[in-house]
């Protein structure tokens, strides 16, 4: 496979390594010569100086035959017009790009760029697991982002526990989309009782999914406090 | 007519100062404070605009300028691609009806025009104005100056 990597900073470098030591033929294009200067050593030919925004550098490193361009610079418009060029002009068949600010993830499927990474909301959700583990999930965002799945498994300590849909205040924009008792699935009315054991899957937007865990399972706690309570 | 320019340079500040002044409401947005402030020593009491701080690719910043209820945009930084995106984000995500950015490379303007902004290369229309005047040719229209990317690539930056 050919791959263009557009930008040679820490992504771009590791990227290009990565490829290459599987046997890929790969070309990274970077604007700093300095930059290019000390890691020609490492990639001789396949780095280049050169503004990767540029269709006569584009040209000249074989795009119109590339399998796949990486945009990983850290501009998210640099990395845009990088992957629309690629896909418009030269008929690359895969863009893949960086997102630096997780809040313009979503114009890049708009501007028809599908495949993005967002380093930065990676991170923030792997967090967010790790804070909520065992009685918490993060399932899934949708709507980009500003619609999450929570699933939450009552114990018998949970504010929920013993309650009907009904008794729970739940916060303002949250539903209840199923329960899931002894391997059976309910779709929850008021006068659902939930009880311990049960899974209870929600949808709500991100800033109340917090509310929708406590009003179920009480407050998350960060993981240090409840391995020592595990310990006591 | 309300219009949202982005970049407060000289060609963004002049053009939202002659646009108020023919009655038209105006807002500027540059990343940078101090643009605004050599807009208004440039221009003294012409540059009484409505003004935001704030990066042109974010939506936020876009619609604290009024994009939602604009009638144009233009987009005048001097970066290519937040021009670019910029009027893309204009023209898809709010749906302005009249978008323009200045593109300064020639294939990047040539490539985005038509396709759903509309690119002024001014790369294009400066340099073959100087070649007429040079040469002694008659001056032409300005889309003159910017078909003669597409006629010849080669001149512009190679093209595939």
């Amino acid at each position: 496979m050919y791959v263009i990597v557009v930008g040679a900073g820490k992504v771009g470098y590791y990227l290009t390594r990565q490829l290459l030591a599987e046997g890929h033929e790969v070309t990274l294009i970077e604007r700093d010569s300095a930059r290019v200067g000390r890691l020609k050593s490492e990639f001789g030919d396949a780095i280049v100086v050169g503004d990767g925004c540029e269709v006569r550098v584009m040209h000249d490193v074989g795009m119109g035959r590339a399998d796949c361009v990486a945009a990983v610079t850290g501009h998210d418009e640099d990395n845009l017009v990088v992957c629309q060029m690629a896909k418009r002009h030269f008929l690359v068949p895969r863009q893949v790009a960086r997102v630096n600010n997780p809040k313009n993830e979503g114009l890049f499927h708009l501007l028809g760029i599908n495949e993005t990474v967002s380093s930065t909301a990676i991170i923030y959700n792997l967090i967010e697991q790790e804070v909520e583990t065992g009685e918490a999930l993060f399932f899934s965002a949708l709507k980009r982002g500003n619609i999450v799945i929570v699933a939450v498994e009552l114990t018998e300590d949970s504010p929920a526990a013993g309650k009907t849909v009904q008794q729970i205040s739940l916060p303002g924009e949250c539903v209840l989309a199923a329960v899931i008792h002894e391997d059976h699935i309910m779709l929850p009315g008021g006068a659902t009782r939930l009880r311990a054991g049960d899974t209870v899957v929600g949808v709500a937007t991100p800033g109340d999914q917090m509310a929708l865990r406590a009003a179920l399972v009480g407050p998350a706690q960060p993981p240090a406090s409840r391995q020592s309570a595990a310990g006591g | 007519m309300r219009v949202v320019i982005l970049g407060c340079g000289r060609v963004g500040s002049t053009l939202a100062a002659l646009l108020a002044r023919a009655g038209h409401e105006v807002a500027v947005v540059d990343r940078d404070q101090s643009a605004f402030d050599k807009a208004i020593q440039r221009l003294g009491s012409d540059f009484s605009i409505e003004t935001v701080v704030g990066v042109g690719i974010d939506e936020d910043a876009l619609r604290q300028a009024g994009i939602e209820n604009a009638d144009a945009f233009v987009g005048v930084t001097s970066g290519d691609n937040t021009n670019i995106v910029a009027a893309q984000i204009a023209r898809h995500r709010f749906h302005v009806p009249k978008v323009f950015a200045r593109v300064y490379d020639p294939i990047r303007a040539e490539a985005y025009r038509d396709a759903d902004i509309e690119t002024i290369c001014t790369t294009a229309i400066v340099t073959g104005i100087f070649q007429d005047l040079l040469l002694g040719h008659p001056l032409r229209h300005c889309t003159e100056y910017m078909e003669l990317i597409r006629e010849n690539p080669d001149k512009f930056g190679k093209d595939s």
